[in-house]
């Protein structure tokens, strides 16, 4: 796996392809690399990284647009939008501490590529929604566009965000192009001690229905917590749950008021204001507390009012440790290491409960026996296979990363 | 006459009409099938009223098992499908073919589940889309794509056509608003797709199918999101002397950091047409009104107005008027949504839909008022500014001999302009057969290549929903290409040999 390709052009992407396309080469496809051990490991002779194509194309704030090519850091795109005020509105995570990496590496396109969103997802939506338009080369060395740069368009079939979430396995994206939203003037956050899951699950529940436009509700396990390098939370060892509200100053002063009073049954919350808020939500982010320590890490996606009872039922076979975002939705569960790092219990407890699993963070030869994304269903299984066949028919692109024949 | 080709009927399905409605009406009753040619009539066209074809018969079936029985039907037999909401497509997206079955879901329409807690409903996709919003209203929900037609369109519709409306600029289009889905591909085979999780596993399946025109297979439940209602909601309208200050009043209004919900523009013509028509008290002696509307508390939406006020303020609108009460709310929202009714009342109206990046509004609406002079057309200019998406109504006399054809090419002049300045051909009514031959404007033959096998995925035959979306040369090429892939598939490919 030394040889890694760096095309520096959608042109020269394309050129590589074709090579690989005629001798039938398969090649592991990178951004930053920051991700790379997510997914079954990927066996071919040769990787490509997007990182030498990189630069912000194009970046109208005014019609809240903005073109990068795939390798463009994170970062740089950060700043970038926050020097005008805008932000990425879904907030993508930083798997880099989780999976022992640096933080910060990951590259814009990877972010689409694997749709990475954050806990903003719960009222903003995920990355796959802000995704206006893509361009990438498939694995017939196609080069192909999809979508464009407005904000509203239905003109063929919505290839691009039909990639995102693909994981490099359909196209080698070159460019993709995003919608963006201005900053929020003010955030605070309101943490409840000392719930358990279930009350937790409730009150973020609660919270949402609410016509305040909570921004992010999360809710850390004690030992999770306890993590936590934030001055003001990390002391104790105690559950926490957050809610957080995001708006122009008198909105999220009256919003919160009125927070206060509906969720007052669930105790006196501490309340962080801006700097204090932007530090805890920017650990949460970064999954700063769960680092990389001999555990799995499992990311699973559910109904949020079953979340408590699906992870007290896996809690019956192993020691886990939850952290819920998106108010039940998304669990991210630290598990104890094992050869099938708890694969049967906890993708029996997902069938029962409903969702669907992912193992984000095992070792290779984990990842080699354990079906890493959750099993598909039979029609979804052929269609996927279709898909896959339609663009890349000699499985040439990161071939086996999601499922062991495809 | 009018000029989009449409395939040629297969004389011998056409032939086997009585058997066909015998064998549909064996298969789900005597009461789902409309074979009679008056009872066939009344599904002829969509709301791209200019072109007609009586279907070959049409089935309402009230089942997702008796949808697969007769998809599994068509396919045994090689009979064409046309999938039908509530027929308001604007694009002929609904347009039946005389050799194919027309599929209507309409009378699939019960909500199944709601659920607050986890803010989902589950619903047949027969439903309207108001009636969504109907079922969860009264604990202050609602469902958020709201297209001008929600009262009658279906949400099978707005799947397929993955519908906008006005509201989406704070809210998304239908492919932001729904979490999983049921459907039944033409094999008869019935897939389930996500769910009431918040993302699905595996390909983002839902991205391709919604949006996908009828062509990937037929829906017939859907998870949508529901969302808070907020405290309260105000329009206000802003009108200037000119389109180019209105198009510049939106970027300040986007670029300060401000959201609204909805910023909608009309011009003159539409102006006084719906004025004419809702007494909204829209302003009459301005060139371009803005209707912008904000949410929140009282004290919310007064603080936003008064900011939104006063960047209008530096640009000397002409007029500026904050709704003053729920009624006239609705009445400026009434006069707005009933636009294109309003507009039919005193025209035939061909109704464009391109985006375009704002910046290149000035440009953009000047150009289509020259394009519309040149045709001799007049034209009114509706549409959601905070999203550039256009809806030009390009009047015309449907008795005068030869106007519709112009009108079709100043549409088709309008919309390779508004790709030119980086726009695309359709915002939310969707291709349908009436952009279908622009689509080499926006796309090269690669890109369309990619979409094409995509529909060979889920239909290889291309029986769902045929002549539509894609040039029908096109499809003619995807179909050799993808048999000539087939007949090679055989022989060891280069994934085998390595």
């Amino acid at each position: 796996m030394d040889d890694i390709m760096r095309p520096a052009t959608e042109w020269e992407l394309k050129s590589m392809m074709t090579v690989l396309a005629e001798r039938g080469i398969p090649v592991e496809i990178l951004g930053a690399g920051s991700k790379r051990g997510i997914g079954r490991p990927v066996v071919a002779p040769v990787a490509l990284t997007t990182g030498a194509m990189r630069g912000i194309s194009l970046y109208e704030p005014s019609e809240l647009v903005m073109s990068a090519r795939a390798g463009t850091p994170l970062s740089q795109i950060e700043v970038e939008l926050a020097s005008r005020g805008q932000m990425l509105p879904f907030e993508p995570i930083d798997l880099g501490p989780a999976l022992g990496t640096d933080a910060g590496l990951q590259t814009i396109g990877a972010i689409f590529a694997a749709n990475i969103s954050g806990s903003r997802r719960i009222s903003a939506g995920a990355a796959r929604d802000y995704l206006l338009g893509a361009r990438g080369v498939n694995g017939r060395a196609e080069i192909f566009k999809s979508g464009g740069r407005v904000m509203k368009n239905v003109t063929g079939y919505d290839v691009a965000r039909g990639l995102a979430g693909s994981w490099g396995t359909l196209a080698v994206l070159s460019e993709v192009t995003f919608k963006v939203l201005p900053l929020p003037d003010d955030v605070a956050t309101l943490v409840y001690p000392d719930l358990t899951d279930d009350l937790a699950v409730e009150l973020m529940s609660l919270a949402l229905t609410q016509p305040y436009e909570v921004s992010g509700t999360v809710h850390l396990s004690p030992t999770l917590a306890s993590r936590l390098r934030h001055k003001g939370l990390s002391k104790e060892h105690r559950s926490l749950t957050a809610i957080r509200i995001e708006n122009f100053t008198r909105s999220v002063s009256y919003r919160k008021q009125k927070l206060r009073e509906i969720l007052s049954a669930y105790g006196a919350p501490l309340e962080l204001e801006l700097e204090s808020s932007l530090e805890f939500w920017g650990e949460v982010r970064r999954l700063s507390f769960l680092p990389p320590n001999g555990t799995h890490l499992w990311r699973i996606s559910t109904t949020p009012s079953v979340a408590a009872s699906l992870v007290s039922s896996i809690r019956r076979h192993m020691r886990v440790e939850a952290f819920y975002d998106w108010s039940g939705g998304l669990i991210w569960l630290e598990t104890p290491a094992s050869a099938d790092a708890g694969s049967a219990d906890i993708r029996r407890a997902v069938a029962t409960h409903g969702g669907h699993a992912t193992l984000i963070r095992a070792d290779e030869t984990v990842r080699r026996t354990v079906e890493v994304f959750h099993p598909l269903a039979p029609a979804t299984d052929k269609l996927t296979r279709g898909i896959k066949h339609a663009f890349d028919p000699f499985r040439l692109l990161n071939p086996g990363r999601m499922y062991a024949t495809m | 006459m009018t000029s989009i080709v449409l395939p040629l009927p297969d004389p011998s399905i056409v032939g086997r009409r009585d058997a066909i409605a015998r064998d549909l009406v064996a298969l789900c009753g005597a009461d789902a099938v409309i074979w009679d040619e008056d009872g066939r009539r009344a599904f002829e066209t969509d709301a791209l009223t200019a072109y007609k074809r009586m279907p070959l018969a049409v089935v309402l079936p009230t089942s997702t098992e008796a949808v697969s029985a007769i998809l599994k039907y068509a396919k045994a037999n090689r009979i064409r499908v046309v999938p039908r909401g509530a027929g308001t497509s604007l694009c002929g997206g609904a347009l039946p073919l005389e050799d194919a079955i027309v599929l209507g879901v309409s009378r699939m329409n019960r909500v199944i589940e709601v659920d607050f807690h986890n803010r989902f409903a589950r619903v047949e996709a027969g439903i309207t889309n108001l009636a969504i919003s109907a079922a969860v209203s009264e604990e202050g929900f609602f469902y958020a794509p709201d297209p001008s037609s929600q009262l009658a369109c279906t949400l099978a519709g707005n799947l397929a056509m993955n519908s906008g409306g006005a509201h989406c600029l704070k809210y998304g289009v239908t492919t932001n608003n729904v979490l999983g889905i049921k459907m039944v591909t033409m094999d008869g085979e019935i897939v389930e797709i996500g769910g009431s999780h918040l993302e699905a596993e595996g390909y983002d399946l839902l991205a391709l199918i919604v949006g996908s025109e009828g062509q990937f297979g037929i829906v017939t439940e859907a998870t949508v999101r529901i969302l808070r209602s907020a405290e309260g909601a105000r329009p206000m309208m802003i009108g200037f002397e000119s389109s180019a200050k209105a198009g510049i009043c939106v970027s300040r209004i986007i670029a300060s950091g401000i959201i609204p919900v909805a910023i909608e523009f009309m011009d003159k013509p539409a102006i006084e047409v719906c004025e004419a028509f809702a007494k909204a008290g829209y302003p009459k002696d301005v060139e371009a009104l803005l209707i912008i509307e904000v949410e929140g508390s009282e004290q919310e939406i007064a603080d936003r107005l008064a900011y939104i006020a006063s960047i209008a303020h530096e640009l000397n609108p002409v007029a500026m008027v904050v709704s003053g009460s729920p009624e006239q709310s609705a009445k400026i929202w009434k006069g707005r949504k009933a636009a294109f009714g309003a507009i039919g009342r005193i025209s035939d109206y061909y109704c464009m839909d391109g985006t375009i990046p704002l910046g290149h509004l000035p440009h953009v609406l000047e150009q289509i008022s020259e394009i519309c002079r040149r045709y001799g057309l007049r034209v009114a200019n509706i549409f959601h500014a905070g999203d550039g998406n256009l809806h030009p109504l390009v009047m015309y006399d449907a008795n005068a001999p030869g106007e519709m054809e112009k009108a079709e090419l100043a549409g088709a002049e309008i919309l390779k302009l508004c790709v030119s300045v980086g726009g695309c051909l359709t915002g939310e009514h969707g291709v349908g057969i009436e952009k279908r031959d622009l689509m080499r404007v926006q796309f090269t033959e690669e890109d369309l290549a990619v979409q094409l096998r995509i529909k060979s995925v889920f239909d290889p035959d291309w029986l769902l929903n045929c002549g539509k979306v894609f040039p029908l040369d096109a499809v003619e090429a995807a179909m050799a290409a993808a048999q000539f892939e087939a007949s090679r598939s055989a022989e060891p490919g280069p994934a085998e040999a390595a």
